[in-house]
């Protein structure tokens, strides 16, 4: 539940992936998940908060502190107004709704408790995160499925242009409750295999669905002259996003994806050979998966890119998963390190990318994102590593 | 403040889905004769509620060019969405080619999504609340899209083949304004030519209803639902529910010209703030709505008497509409009392995300028609609430510059400017 712990999941292959335990999940068609271990918010919010909100939620308390804290920024004492939170959403507070749609249908007296007004509806986490931490300026919520944690770095830069000095970015997802597990399963895109390890396997030759995962993450991203004025360690910038939307509900077609990928390269003012990592979507849907490599190859080109991916760790977490990958591309500029690909033993027939085996020491100067929303949405987002003294 | 030039957005097309008229022509012919839509509740058994009352769209999927598919496939608040989108495309005249359609993009909002889908299918499943311990056998096809709200958006996208940035924001009660506000920074900032923008909820629902009785926020006065929605005035209590959707064709102010479109008005200001305060609870001040407004005028260079109509948030609950009030006259200072003010929810109700989409609609065609639509039902003067709130009747006169505002659950607060289009120079 840190960045670093996040770090040595990817670098080390581990996989969080397991029986689900929130709920008795045996006789759904998906029993595998990805948890948060031992995630327990009692003690670092007010307890009444804690009440007031679901576990969705939570988790963005306890991303947000984090984040704020590592920035070093006391958001006590900036202009309240230059402050702004920016996160997807997907679902919302699963939980709790499912809890007061139990006591409405199941009771006599068709009440719910007072706080489902606030705690279910998918802006209930940027509302508290708003009033947490003061963050008066303009703040938005964005929904475009597994998309949107990267939608929402472009909106966060949008944001600053028009004034914020710092923006909360990124995004969570807590889709593990009894209703919304089966609300997933319609989608037709989850794995039903029993095995935590082999379950969720993109690319490969056995891929046969994702599955899914909760958590996120939330970014600090800060307009460049603020940062430097204030002696900000600066992680890496963001070079550039792009968004595009297929025009179709299946996801075969590749040529919107490739778009959008490309938009955010020439945005960044890169050529696709510079680019030193590619973390894709990883559905694990076979058509999908195809799909996607097509993109891919249709921007990279013969000469390819290093490309690794590790949902398969976590499991999908929706906009959660592409805001996580954010993290993991600052983590690799940071560290130098192209993170080893996972779940892949084989590659499907038709996919041809260049996946990098191990975790290695590398040149890592600039890494491209790519992510898909359920419905049409293509959206990437390219980081670059920041050199001090450089020029904007 | 980062002031590069930026891009002009114009609006090329409206379409709306409104209690009383499904229509953007009944919708102002509702406003327009100061009638109100709000009825004893009919969409579903409300016999066990604290308030029954709200305003309903007789919405006939059909009529409105959908298919069985659309249908099976589509929450009502979806189907609103299409019904509005074709509407607004069709009067736009814009029939995109390959190259537009990578340029075009579509922002939704919604503050609910597929909440009533969502609610009808957990009975199926749950056994009526039964088990904790879901059935998902039992669930509909199209349930991961009653979940995720991003679909309202795809779904619109698919219809029209398009290609550019999609987006669906839900930012609870102020997702309508800030849903065209996001497509007007695309504009602004070159992301996209034209962009399909607005907004659609459809909460009528045990859930919602139970929802907003638990903190009574809605009006329990059942008995006379034509008159239960009564913004700004002294004896209000609650404010009604409603459903519904509203969609502009926002577009970039040379692509409109160039093809010589039909100009509705100009996207001249938008911003929001957040309160930080309280998730359901407004500081009587408005500071932040009233911060939101002065930055909308910055943007549009406009001094508060330059403002011709306020289309009010105006929600008939006792706190916004003195909030509110208070935020305008801290923003405008004493032009606040003469400038006419009115809150369309007295007649269509209050239909969360979408209600801001339609609001936006009202103030485009109050430029377009020089009619300021009034505040039904009002009657007695409120000593916080003392400005003028066009009571009953609609008023003809000119509008050149209308603001609108929007307030919401989670401390949102946002505010957008539309001006009358006089050519290339202002």
């Amino acid at each position: 539940m840190s960045v670093a712990d996040h770090w040595a999941t990817v670098t080390q292959g581990k996989s969080m992936l397991k029986e689900i335990s929130l709920f008795d999940a045996s006789n759904c068609a998906t029993r595998i998940a990805g948890e948060v271990p031992d995630f327990d918010i009692t003690g670092r919010v007010d307890g009444r908060l804690v009440v007031q909100t679901d576990r969705w939620t939570w988790m963005a308390f306890v991303a947000a502190e984090q984040a704020l804290r590592d920035c070093g920024i006391d958001a006590s004492v900036i202009d309240p107004y230059q402050l702004s939170v920016v996160l997807a959403s997907s679902s919302g507070g699963n939980q709790f709704g499912q809890k007061e749609l139990q006591r409405l249908w199941s009771q006599p007296a068709r009440t719910v408790g007072a706080y489902q007004s606030i705690a279910w509806f998918y802006a209930a986490t940027v509302g508290q995160l708003s009033i947490r931490h003061q963050a008066k300026g303009h703040s938005s919520v964005l929904v475009s499925e597994s998309a949107g944690g990267l939608d929402s770095i472009g909106h966060a830069v949008r944001t600053i242009q028009r004034g914020a000095s710092i923006v909360l970015a990124g995004g969570l997802e807590a889709p593990l409750s009894p209703y919304a597990l089966a609300c997933q399963m319609r989608s037709g895109r989850m794995s039903t295999g029993d095995d935590p390890g082999s379950a969720y396997r993109p690319f490969d030759a056995n891929a046969s669905g994702y599955v899914p995962g909760e958590g996120g993450a939330v970014i600090v991203v800060e307009d460049l002259e603020h940062a430097r004025e204030r002696g900000a360690r600066i992680y890496a910038t963001i070079g550039g996003w792009g968004s595009t939307h297929d025009g179709s509900h299946d996801g075969t077609d590749s040529r919107q994806y490739a778009r959008a990928l490309r938009l955010a390269l020439e945005r960044a003012h890169l050529e696709p050979g510079d680019v030193d990592l590619f973390i894709p979507d990883a559905l694990g849907v076979p058509e999908m998966d195809r799909s996607e490599a097509d993109a891919i190859n249709d921007v990279f080109g013969a000469h390819g890119v290093a490309l690794s991916s590790h949902k398969s760790l976590t499991g999908r977490m929706y906009q959660g998963g592409s805001a996580l990958d954010v993290v993991t591309a600052v983590q690799a500029i940071q560290e130098q390190v192209l993170p080893g690909t996972s779940g892949l033993d084989r590659a499907a027939d038709g996919i041809a990318l260049k996946f990098v085996p191990t975790t290695t020491k590398s040149t890592v100067d600039n890494v491209q994102i790519g992510a898909r929303g359920f419905g049409g949405y293509n959206s990437s987002v390219v980081v670059r590593r920041y050199e001090q003294g450089a020029g904007r | 403040m980062n002031d590069r030039p930026l891009r002009r957005t114009v609006v090329t097309g409206i379409g709306v889905v409104a209690p009383g008229g499904v229509t953007r022509k009944a919708f102002w012919t509702l406003l327009s004769d100061g009638r109100t839509a709000t009825r004893r509740i009919s969409l579903f058994d409300a016999s066990t509620f604290r308030s029954r009352v709200a305003a309903e769209c007789d919405f006939d999927p059909a009529e409105a060019g959908l298919s069985a598919k659309d249908c099976r496939r589509s929450d009502r608040y979806v189907q609103f969405g299409l019904a509005a989108a074709a509407e607004a495309m069709a009067e736009s005249g814009l029939e995109p080619t390959e190259e537009l359609l990578n340029r075009m993009g579509v922002v939704m909002g919604s503050a609910v999504g597929g909440t009533t889908a969502l609610e009808q299918e957990y009975v199926v499943v749950s056994d009526a609340g039964r088990d904790w311990l879901v059935d998902g056998d039992y669930a509909g096809p199209f349930l991961y899209q009653a979940l995720v709200p991003s679909s309202l958006a795809a779904d619109i996208a698919v219809r029209y083949g398009v290609h550019g940035p999609v987006q669906v924001i839900s930012t609870g009660c102020t997702s309508g304004i800030d849903s065209i506000g996001y497509a007007h920074q695309l504009i602004q900032d070159g992301e996209a030519d034209v962009v399909i923008a607005g907004a659609s909820d459809s909460p009528l629902s045990p859930v919602t209803a139970a929802s907003f009785d638990a903190i009574k926020a809605t009006t329990p006065d059942n008995h006379d639902p034509e008159h239960a929605s009564r913004p700004f005035d002294r004896d209000r209590n609650g404010f009604v529910l409603g459903e519904g959707a509203a969609v502009l064709i926002l577009e970039e102010l040379g692509h409109a010209l160039a093809r010589d479109a039909p100009i509705y008005c100009e996207v001249t200001g938008y911003a929001s703030r957040s309160n930080g305060f309280h998730m359901t609870g407004l500081r009587p001040d408005g500071a932040e709505m009233s911060l939101a407004i002065a930055e909308c005028m910055r943007q549009a260079k406009l001094n508060p008497t330059d403002i011709s109509y306020i289309c009010a948030h105006g929600s008939g609950t006792r706190q916004n509409d003195r909030h509110e009030t208070a935020a305008f006259k801290r923003s405008l200072g004493n032009a606040a009392y003469g400038i006419p003010v009115s809150s369309i929810k007295s007649m269509v109700g209050h239909s969360l995300g979408a209600i801001g989409a339609i609001e936006m609609a009202a103030c485009a065609l109050a430029i377009d028609t020089s009619v300021v639509p009034p505040t039904a039902n009002w009657s007695h003067r409120d000593p916080e609430c003392d400005l003028d709130y066009v009571p009953r009747i609609a008023r003809e006169q000119a509008v050149d510059v209308a603001l609108s505002v929007g307030s919401g659950f989670g401390g949102f607060q946002s505010a957008m400017v539309f001006r009358k289009f006089k050519g290339v120079r202002q």
